[in-house]
């Protein structure tokens, strides 16, 4: 089957991360096909580049480049939802005279439009949200 | 309304908005979504369930926190040819509204129906 993801719940706050990443591990590793994950909401916030939890804790956001780079999974971050919660690639940073970027590749900054995309192809778009 | 009508209304999208309008974004972005889809040619049915209800009220203006408020988003709906605005029954009882008193005309669904309204869609996204 194809699946797709929305999360929508920021990383650390409330389990919907930790959730959405267990269920993309489970996927793929049943053989399904995992078309992409979008990043909603305060779910953007697990693109931040510079996250730095404890040691002795998960690391979302490598945890998420991982399983894109191994299983061809796109990351895609709804650009509108990042920017004013301040997650800008290095394009944006520069268009917006920020010193400095918070979301680099794997994950990319895309429209709401690859939603539904997104949604629409998949077999089942399953939402992880707080 | 009766099940033969609820699957009647049919769709590429159902966007169910289940939060009121200030004190989170959750209503806002899915409004957002609503509009994406339709803006791409998306066939739309937005669904007020719960306090989302509250989001039809007459007046939901900037408040003193300099949210941006929705009532210009709903009143543009109809430009982007989102035209099937439903509301859930139940909710508008328990906050003391009718659904003459809301700024958009609506259909009103009870809870029953919308098991069959969301597996008339292909997608659905709750906000």
């Amino acid at each position: 089957m194809r699946y797709g993801i929305l999360l929508m719940g920021a990383p650390y706050s409330s389990q919907a991360s930790h959730s959405a990443l267990r269920f993309a591990e489970a996927v793929v590793a049943r053989g399904h096909r995992l078309e992409g994950i979008f990043f909603y909401h305060d779910g953007v916030q697990n693109a931040a580049r510079l996250a730095a939890p404890p040691q002795d804790e998960p690391h979302l956001v490598d945890a998420w480049a991982e399983l894109a780079r191994e299983y061809d999974v796109p990351l895609q971050v709804c650009i509108a939802a990042a920017l004013r919660r301040g997650l800008l690639d290095e394009r944006e940073a520069a268009r917006h005279g920020k010193q400095g970027h918070s979301v680099e590749a794997p994950f990319e900054l895309t429209g709401l439009g690859q939603l539904v995309d997104l949604g629409l192809r998949c077999d089942r778009l399953i939402t992880f949200g707080p | 309304m009766s099940n033969d009508s609820t699957q009647r209304l049919r769709g590429d999208l159902l966007v169910i908005l289940r939060h009121a309008p200030h004190g989170t974004s959750w209503l806002r972005e899915g409004l957002d979504a609503a509009l994406v889809a339709a803006a791409f040619g998306r066939r739309v049915t937005l669904l007020f369930m719960g306090e989302g209800v509250t989001a039809l009220l007459p007046g939901q203006a900037a408040g003193p926190l300099g949210q941006k408020g929705t009532a210009p988003t709903l009143e543009m709906l109809e430009m982007y040819d989102i035209e099937t605005l439903l509301v859930e029954a139940e909710a508008l009882g328990r906050f003391g509204l009718d659904a003459d008193s809301l700024m958009l005309p609506t259909t009103a669904v009870s809870q029953g129906d919308i098991a069959a309204l969301a597996a008339s869609h292909p997608l659905v996204l709750t906000f």
